[in-house]
């Protein structure tokens, strides 16, 4: 075994140890696997070849510069059926992007939420988030998905229930239904409709290809990120201050002032100002008209995986030994800091890791938005691009790249988060 | 141990796969099976029944080839396919044929590597809206939300539509035909698009079909067409002329229960042809002589098959229209048997 | 000095006052301990009220009894007044048998049945290891209903009683010799191909026969060539059965004594058979390949390790829709032209990769929980790597994994229903688009939906439960 080899002796090498030598063995085997595996990949690409010639095709991308002429309801860049199979695949992109951010968002918020009452000493709350995650997350997401759009087109007022005609203001009628959040939000049966934000003197933007840059947009950006910078020095400097003094100093209202200032201003400074929807001919005019399978979508991805964040925040809390809270009430804390202060900072390393993992699956669960037609990555490369030009082979291959690329940034970012919090073990 | 249940599958798999080689028919003779691209689930043109047995329009030409070339109607599989999937399965011989309402274009024809051989229903887009609207015209749609089913060519079609008259809409994408049915009822969307058949199909089984219209503008040509694979020309022209013998039998008078009889007594040469009485056509294509005779008696003449899964006596109640004979005002027109 | 008062009796305990007490106390401690937690008791309270009164009088007016929603409709407003809505469940009585079997030709639904209920037989040495109690009542059980749910579908007499023979067996079996009953668990899948797809009986025996070489071979040549090269041989030779020796053997045998069943094609199947069969396989058929995943991600050969991570992180960083886009549209392209295999088993392929690389990293955790000293252990005695992951670490490390291998299940048998993405008649949208095209349920939504959600949740939960009880007993036996 490995504590002869020491004493073999070297230099006369025979063809035998290429297998009976563990010191060769494993060279050995890596050959072998290399050798398989490429003959392997060689056979599929050979077959590809011949399978494409075949059939009169060739690999090309030429299509995502070719006319898309189709249109998509939710765009967050400018988007037009005259655009190209390209930008209809960016635009797709961002629609994933968009509905995996809130929901992982909305989903943590919930989660840790229902976590923290399902073991709450209320009998009927512990019990009810009991049977809230057993039923969520042991029925297929499909069905969520499909079940709450159904919901919310089915329970949502129709846009004409919102007008109030002469006749009814004769008659003292109110509308059948009425818009929420002082008549900025409608939520109907076809779409929620919310206040779109407007500038007045924007500062521009430039298209580059595939992607366009808005100016104003990236401004905001900037000013949030310096802000948010600026903030977090502060901060550290009140924290020194105090581990050297002990006085911290009062920090709240500068931070407001660094948070919200200069955005403020910028908004300001660029005229910004809200267009409110309104009902008018058809359907609600301005504003912006979130499609409800973009809303089906979202709320189904919150409540499904909310369920497995419930269960992770739940574990990393049951973790905490029981002494850690004693401790802390022994202190004098209340229960309430207690949480705070004492078991969630600890707790939060064992929650991260399974974290982590839900987030990657929210964001390859978005794929399911397939059910409710909602026009994200697959809908529009996936989907109709792939159907209208039938390249099939470039479509699935870019998308999955891209899928793979949005999967190893995420679980990058998190573990450099993770890093980070865990425990510092000297 | 359990790993065999995997590769058990993989060994059967053997028995089941199919040797997609250069002849269509030898394939699906060697076979004793036609395989069918269909639809998912269309109401009259596709679906399956309680006990899984397909039925519909699209499904009766399927038949109908199955007894051309095997002699029983009976010996077809049908593999039911998406939007996405139809002509992907086609392209790689996954399914000998599609009778799966797919529209005939340009790009479909050439680019995409596959044959249109005859076109079994014609089809146009339209509007279906609900009367209290007060719309009379596709016109009045400006500004609408408008139910619409992806993947197809109704939404290139729609965009255009709307371009073309300077108008905007509001597109609510939906996956099927239920379900833009359903999203139509609940008043998701002011007006329901696709073709006018399927909108004739929906209105008909809405509880209050009076209170439902459809739209006089047909905003494009669809042509319903069967589809082979591209380069295999003699199963092409397998599928096209059994589905053009099923037209000319309409034409000619010739249905399922005289079928017998007009072979032995009819006088007129093609029909003589047509049934195999005089002359051989079906050895030009590699079949026998009475391949039209069974073709036509499975489900009877094209307009029997109309009549039984769209016509005016099913819930569906399609009326002919464009797809009346040519000698009775509409485009069903077969070329001479001869 | 005057007595002080010394009491000579104890005082009668009084009883508690009325709010510490009986329900009054339960409730005040467990509901309205404090005004956060009476808000949410009576948060709770009012949620639990409007979901009743939404779906409580929907339920109530079911209709088990009609031919079509119209007359559903019909019935409920004679019974409960105009404008009442009701459950329509004559759809789920009419078409429950496509729910569950999809196509399957209806006279032979005890196959499937048998099949599915057999199982728990087959699992049962695997899943309650040494709880012998626990085994005989699982197969007690999943025997009863078998024979219930045979007699019920009205299977024929020779089946039925196969069937329950079959069931006392098994069952006697697990009382005298649970050993016995791995040997039956190895027989399982070709059963279930067999039972399952029809054809002779020939073909599944002959296939697992390519096992019983490939292991004969191995134990021959090992002790010669070594266990690496004896177990390539092993494998080269079963190849050889399986591609050449095979086809004749089957041919001559079926011919000698023909025992077939009626053939089955693939695209009968669906609704819950398509999910648990491609659920089942693909969860059995990953094990294996997340085995060796999982050791070759952990090896010290940079390019075995490299290859593992890398076809693990790819898999695990693509959505299950586009693997199945693959199988249903790219596979193809990447095989031989005259090469075709039917969907379903394109689709079993693609979610049996997927599911390995998931497979891996459950395994890995279990190999990561094992005690160095075990690794140690097995050098101290002397033996070869592939003696001391037999023997040694993959009994322990399975052991561990497998709450998280049935966690993946649930997760993977949910994930079934993706395959109506590619034309396959799963039971929650496939199925359901099927039933909602016939002219008699359009505009039916509700009902199917509840239905399939009610039976993937018994069985989802049950699984889960099995798994919660499995994790309790595995961190005893740990203590």
């Amino acid at each position: 075994m490995a504590v002869a080899t020491t004493t073999a002796p070297r230099g006369n090498f025979r063809p035998s140890m290429l297998i009976y030598d563990t010191r060769f063995r494993s060279f050995t085997i890596q050959v072998i696997v290399l050798i398989l595996v490429v003959a392997g990949l060689s056979w599929l690409v050979h077959n590809l070849f011949v399978n494409l010639a075949a059939k009169g095709k060739d690999l090309s991308y030429a299509f995502l510069w070719n006319r898309a002429g189709y249109d998509i309801g939710q765009h967050l860049i400018p988007y037009t059926n005259d655009s190209t199979h390209g930008r209809a695949a960016i635009v797709g992109l961002l629609n994933t992007l968009l509905v995996a951010g809130f929901a992982c968002v909305f989903a943590t918020i919930l989660g840790v939420m229902v976590g923290i009452l399902r073991l709450s000493k209320n009998w009927l709350i512990g019990r009810l988030m009991t049977v809230y995650i057993e039923v969520f997350r042991n029925v297929p997401l499909l069905l969520w998905i499909i079940l709450t759009y159904v919901i919310l087109s089915e329970v949502m007022p129709e846009p004409k229930d919102f007008k109030l005609t002469d006749a009814m203001i004769a008659a003292g009628q109110a509308p059948k239904a009425s818009m929420i959040f002082d008549g900025s939000v409608a939520i109907t049966n076809r779409g929620t409709n919310i206040p779109a934000i407007l500038l007045s003197r924007p500062l521009g933007g430039i298209d580059v290809g595939f992607l366009s840059l808005n100016f104003s947009f990236l401004a905001s950006v900037l000013v949030i990120a310096a802000s948010i910078w600026a903030n977090w020095a502060l901060l550290r400097r009140a924290r020194t201050l105090q581990e050297t003094t002990g006085n911290r100093p009062v920090t709240w209202w500068i931070s407001l002032l660094i948070l919200f200032a200069p955005i403020v201003a910028l908004l300001a400074a660029m005229g910004f100002h809200l267009d409110y929807p309104v009902f008018k001919g058809f359907n609600f005019q301005g504003g912006i008209n979130v499609a409800h399978a973009f809303t089906a979508l979202l709320i189904a991805l919150t409540v499904y995986s909310a369920t497995y964040i419930a269960e992770a925040v739940r574990a990393g809390i049951l973790a905490i030994s029981r002494g850690q809270s004693e401790a802390a009430f022994a202190l004098g804390l209340r229960p309430g800091r207690t949480m705070k202060l004492i078991i969630l900072p600890q707790a939060l390393r064992v929650i991260i890791p399974p974290l982590i993992s839900q987030y990657l699956n929210i964001t390859k669960n978005t794929s399911l938005g397939i059910a409710v037609s909602y026009l994200d990555l697959r809908g529009t490369l996936g989907g109709i691009t792939l159907n209208q030009t039938g390249r099939e082979l470039e479509c699935m291959l870019l998308m999955m790249l891209i899928y793979l690329t949005m999967s190893l940034i995420i679980s990058g970012v998190m573990n450099i988060f993770n890093n980070a919090v865990r425990l510092k073990e000297r | 141990m359990k790993k065999s249940v995997f590769l058990g599958t993989l060994a059967a798999s053997a028995l089941v796969a199919g040797f997609a080689s250069a002849g269509t028919l030898d394939d699906v003779k060697a076979r004793g099976q036609l395989i069918c691209g269909v639809n998912t689930g269309l109401t009259g043109f596709g679906a399956p029944d309680a006990s899984g047995n397909y039925a519909g329009f699209d499904v009766a030409v399927c038949q109908a080839v199955a007894a051309a070339v095997l002699g029983d109607a009976t010996k077809v599989k049908y593999v039911p396919t998406t939007g996405e999937t139809r002509f992907t399965a086609l392209a790689s011989g996954e399914v000998d044929m599609l009778a799966r309402n797919s529209t005939w274009t340009y790009s479909r024809d050439t680019d995409l590597k596959l044959d249109f051989v005859a076109v079994n229903y014609y089809d146009g887009q339209g509007f279906m809206v609900k009367k209290e609207l007060g719309v009379t015209s596709a016109k009045d749609l400006n500004g609408a939300t408008i139910c619409i089913q992806t993947g197809t060519t109704t939404e290139l079609n729609l965009a255009d539509y709307f371009k073309a008259n300077n108008m905007t809409y509001t597109p609510v994408t939906i996956a099927d035909d239920a379900e833009g049915q359903r999203q139509y009822v609940a008043g998701a969307c002011d007006a329901y698009t696709t073709d006018a058949s399927g909108l004739a199909a929906t209105r008909a089984t809405l509880p209050d079909p009076e209170n439902h219209i459809i739209l006089p503008e047909i905003i494009s040509k669809e042509p319903l067409a069967l589809v082979v694979r591209h380069g295999d020309n003699n199963w092409g022209d397998i599928v096209r002329w059994t589905f053009y013998s099923l037209v000319t039998a309409e034409e000619k008078g010739i249905t399922k229960a005289n079928v017998e009889e007009m072979a032995s007594t009819s006088q007129d040469p093609e029909v003589r042809r047509l049934l195999g009485v005089e002359g051989d056509l079906g050895a030009m294509m590699g079949l026998d002589k009475d391949w039209a005779k069974r073709a036509i008696s499975v489900n009877g003449n094209y307009g029997e098959i109309f009549a039984a899964d769209l016509g005016e006596a099913t819930p569906v109640k399609l009326a002919r229209g464009l797809n009346e004979l040519w000698s009775k005002g509409g485009l069903m027109y077969s070329p001479p048997f001869r | 000095m005057e007595a002080r008062f010394v009491r000579q009796s104890m005082l009668t305990p009084q009883q508690p006052p009325l709010g510490e007490k009986g329900a009054m106390k339960w409730l005040r401690e467990n509901l309205f301990s404090g005004w956060l937690n009476s808000i949410l008791t009576i948060l709770g309270l009012l949620a639990i009220f409007f979901m009743v009164k939404g779906a409580l009088p929907w339920l109530l007016h079911g209709v088990w009894d009609a031919n079509s929603l119209g007359e559903c409709r019909k019935i409920i407003a004679a019974d409960w007044g105009q404008g009442q809505t009701g459950a329509c469940w004559a759809l789920i009585h009419e078409r429950w048998n496509q729910f569950f079997f999809g196509f399957y030709p209806q006279e032979i639904y005890w196959r499937p049945t048998m099949t599915f209920f057999l199982m728990f037989p087959a699992i049962t040495p695997v899943l309650f290891f040494g709880s012998r109690a626990n085994a005989r009542r699982v197969i007690g059980a999943a025997s009863l209903v078998m024979a219930a749910a045979l007699f019920g579908l009205g299977a024929p007499m020779a089946p039925f009683l196969v069937a329950v023979a079959a069931g006392l067996a098994l069952f006697w079996l697990a009382e005298i010799a649970p050993a016995w009953l791995l040997w039956f668990t190895a027989l399982y899948p070709g059963l279930t191909f067999w039972l399952l797809w029809g054809g002779p009986l020939w073909r599944p025996v002959c296939a697992m026969l390519g096992f019983v070489i490939m292991f004969a071979v191995f134990r021959l040549a090992a002790a010669r060539i070594g266990a690496t090269v004896a177990m390539v041989a092993g494998f080269l030779a079963a190849c050889v059965w399986w591609l050449f020796l095979q086809t004749p053997v089957i041919a001559s045998l079926a011919s000698a004594m023909p025992l077939s069943l009626r053939p089955v094609t693939s695209d009968q199947f669906g609704g819950f058979l398509l999910a648990i069969i491609i659920g089942v396989t693909a969860i059995i058929g990953s094990l294996p390949l997340g085995i060796i995943l999982a050791l070759g991600r952990k090896s010290d050969m940079p390019l075995v390790k490299g290859l593992c991570v890398g076809f693990i992180e790819f898999v695990r960083g693509v959505p299950l829709i586009t693997m199945l886009f693959t199988a249903s549209l790219l596979l193809q392209y990447f095989l031989p032209p005259q090469v075709q295999f039917d969907l379903i088993l394109r689709v079993i392929i693609l979610v049996t990769l997927f599911s390995a690389a998931y497979i891996a990293e459950v395994i890995r955790g279990g190999l990561a929980a094992l005690p160095r000293g075990q690794y140690e252990a097995a050098d101290a005695l002397g033996l070869d790597y592939w003696q001391a992951q037999r023997f040694i670490i993959m009994p322990q490390a399975l052991k561990i994994s497998i709450p998280g291998i049935v966690s993946s299940f649930i997760g993977l048998f949910k994930d079934t229903t993706l395959v109506t993405f590619v034309g396959l008649m799963d039971p929650l949208k496939g199925i359901t688009q099927v039933v909602r095209a016939d002219i008699n349920w359009k505009g039916v939504y509700w009902e199917p939906y509840i239905f399939v959600g009610a039976i993937f949740f018994l069985f989802c939960f049950s699984m889960s439960r099995y798994s919660m009880y499995l994790e309790r007993k595995l961190k005893r036996d740990h203590r």
